[in-house]
């Protein structure tokens, strides 16, 4: 790595970023390249519409009956006749949300210890550059196939139950957290890890006595963030994981009986669950992340 | 830090406190003790076996690789398989682009630092998002599906709700962090709303929007997936009509396209975003 010194004067007229870090590139490069990316995103847009099969409803009258739906949906749900069909107890509903909310914290808990473990040895400032190296291809290739088809994987591997979907949410999840997980390492001060090192700690001391109290309070908040995530990942994959939850019977309510007033039920309740997550991660990511 | 404070705040000279120290242990103690019951009550509730689930790994990739090797004939189902995967890439880009449209409008008009005076529309649009974001793709997709049937607009109707919802999040984040100097700069010099808003609100964020905009790209091609699952479109279709058929050659060369897509979707969105900021 090379270094320079600057004057104090030179350093004033330096382009710093809103986050008041240096700028690396040009303005004139970086407006060009938003423009370029722009361009490119819109043409693409363009190209989409051109192919895109349309079907062959009126969109009008399918717009209009979309918002009646979804009217129907938010405005008037209800598990009862007149507008509900009976085809759920409040004790199903309740009870399904509740295991996907089992589900969401047991995909979350068995990531985040699998994950300390690998972002140990992804981070480039704790582990050689090979592991390093090695372990983050695994994961960015985990990470770039879609949960979904994780869970339908694993579903016919070793059968319909909660483990497929576990094993099918938490393996994204880890290549997220890892990544996550190794990013908060890397931006520990170099010097408390030598220090200790030096002092002849090993590597197991490093991490329980400098990298772990340094970075809690940041893997704390992603683990909280990729709870959330988890959780909308639970709902989308119950319907096909066959565990159960409250996708299963949102789905059920959706395509099998068609009523979306009971749809609207058991969306609110999804939202509930969802506000109650989202509030707590915004509130340690506001107090952790963004405050450092 | 507190260490250093609570020896400093015990009696000098003598044996360091080591309270602090003991306190630490027994809260770390306590936490893992907390984590393990509520690993276990949840396994409890949703019938999970931890040892079952570990034990059939092994199994479940030998199985992944006996049956996912594409074979010969199962290539020449590549050209279509490629030609769903652009598909399904063009329609998450086209969604994107269209909520980061209408997104950057309302965040604009919502956000804390240069939105609309009035307190109650600010937090009429957050809880809006707010709503949007946290109803289930399944949900949208299931009412989109009623009305406009199975088709790929159907699937992009879908992925652009949930779009909209979560780059608002985003986008709201990202105006209410922007520095309040250069807006009260262009305000005490009599600049009206919109000479703020398009002088400083949004030069100041271009970047950043760009940045989830690329995010939103990249992890919308996995919604898609499930989303073309439910709308009978895309490579979720694909690949859940080969997987139920149990052609799983054909099935293992989707999830060999997917990756190869994603990762470069990734690597170009990666240059593009090093060379904004």
């Amino acid at each position: 790595m090379t270094t320079a010194s600057l004057t104090k004067g030179t350093a004033g007229t330096l382009e710093r970023d809103a986050r008041g870090r240096i700028r690396l590139t040009s303005a004139r490069e970086r407006n060009l390249s938003v423009q370029i990316t722009l361009l490119v995103l819109c043409a693409l847009t363009v190209v989409t519409f051109v192919r895109m099969g349309y079907g062959t409803v009126d969109l009008l009258a399918a717009t209009r009956q979309a918002l009646a739906d979804f009217g129907a949906m938010m405005f008037q749900p209800a598990l009862d006749p007149p507008f509900g069909a009976g085809h759920f107890t409040w004790q199903t509903v309740i009870e399904s949300a509740v295991v996907t909310v089992a589900v969401t914290a047991i995909c979350t808990v068995l990531s985040a210890i699998v994950s300390f473990f690998l972002a140990l040895v992804a981070a480039q400032n704790l582990s050689s550059p090979v592991a390093s190296n090695v372990v983050k291809g695994f994961v960015a290739i985990i990470r770039s196939i879609p949960t979904i088809l994780w869970v339908l994987v694993f579903t016919v591997a070793i059968g319909l139950g909660s483990e497929a979907a576990v094993l099918g949410i938490s393996f994204h999840s880890i290549a997220y957290l890892t990544k996550s997980y190794s990013e908060s390492f890397e931006e520990i001060d170099e010097g408390v890890i030598e220090a200790l090192r030096a002092s002849g700690a090993s590597f197991w001391q490093v991490v329980f006595q400098a990298v772990t109290p340094a970075t809690i309070t940041k893997l704390l908040s992603w683990t909280f963030i990729r709870l959330e995530i988890n959780f909308t990942n639970a709902v989308a994959v119950g319907a096909f994981a066959g565990a159960g939850g409250i996708g299963f019977q949102l789905y059920q309510a959706g395509s099998r009986y068609y009523n979306l007033h009971e749809v609207g039920v058991i969306v609110y309740v999804c939202l509930i669950v969802a506000f109650v997550l989202e509030f707590v991660s915004v509130r340690l990511r506001k107090r952790y992340i963004l405050n450092d | 830090m507190s260490a250093g404070q609570a020896v400093a705040g015990g009696a000098p000279r003598q044996a360091p406190d080591l309270s602090w120290f003991r306190r630490r242990q027994l809260r770390t103690i306590a936490g893992i003790v907390a984590v393990v019951v509520v690993f276990e009550l949840c396994s409890l509730i949703c019938n999970f076996s931890l040892g079952y689930a570990l034990g059939s790994i092994p199994a479940a990739f030998a199985w992944m690789l006996q049956n996912f090797i594409p074979t010969v004939e199962s290539l020449a189902n590549l050209p279509m398989v490629i030609e769903q995967t652009v598909s399904t890439a063009l329609d998450s880009v086209a969604a994107t682009v269209i909520a980061a449209v209408c997104g950057i409008v309302f965040s604009v008009m919502g956000s804390t630092s240069i939105g609309v005076e009035c307190a109650p529309v600010r937090g009429a649009i957050r809880a809006v998002a707010s709503i949007f974001r946290n109803i289930p793709m399944i949900a949208w997709a299931l009412l989109l599906l009623l009305s406009f049937k199975q088709n790929e607009f159907t699937g992009f109707l879908a992925l652009f709700l949930t779009t909209f919802g979560q780059l608002m999040r985003f986008f709201l984040d990202t105006f209410d962090e922007i520095p309040a100097g250069p807006v009260e700069a262009l305000r005490s010099c009599g600049a009206s709303y919109w000479q703020v808003v398009f002088q400083a609100g949004l030069p100041l964020a271009v970047a950043d929007l760009m940045s989830w905009m690329l995010y939103m790209v990249e992890t919308n091609i996995r919604s898609a997936t499930l989303i073309g699952l439910l709308t009978g479109t895309g490579i979720g279709f694909v690949f859940n009509l080969y997987y139920t058929s149990f052609r799983y050659d054909t099935a293992g060369l989707v999830i060999i396209v997917t990756i190869v897509f994603v990762l470069a979707i990734e690597a170009i969105s990666n240059i593009a975003r090093r060379s904004m900021i």
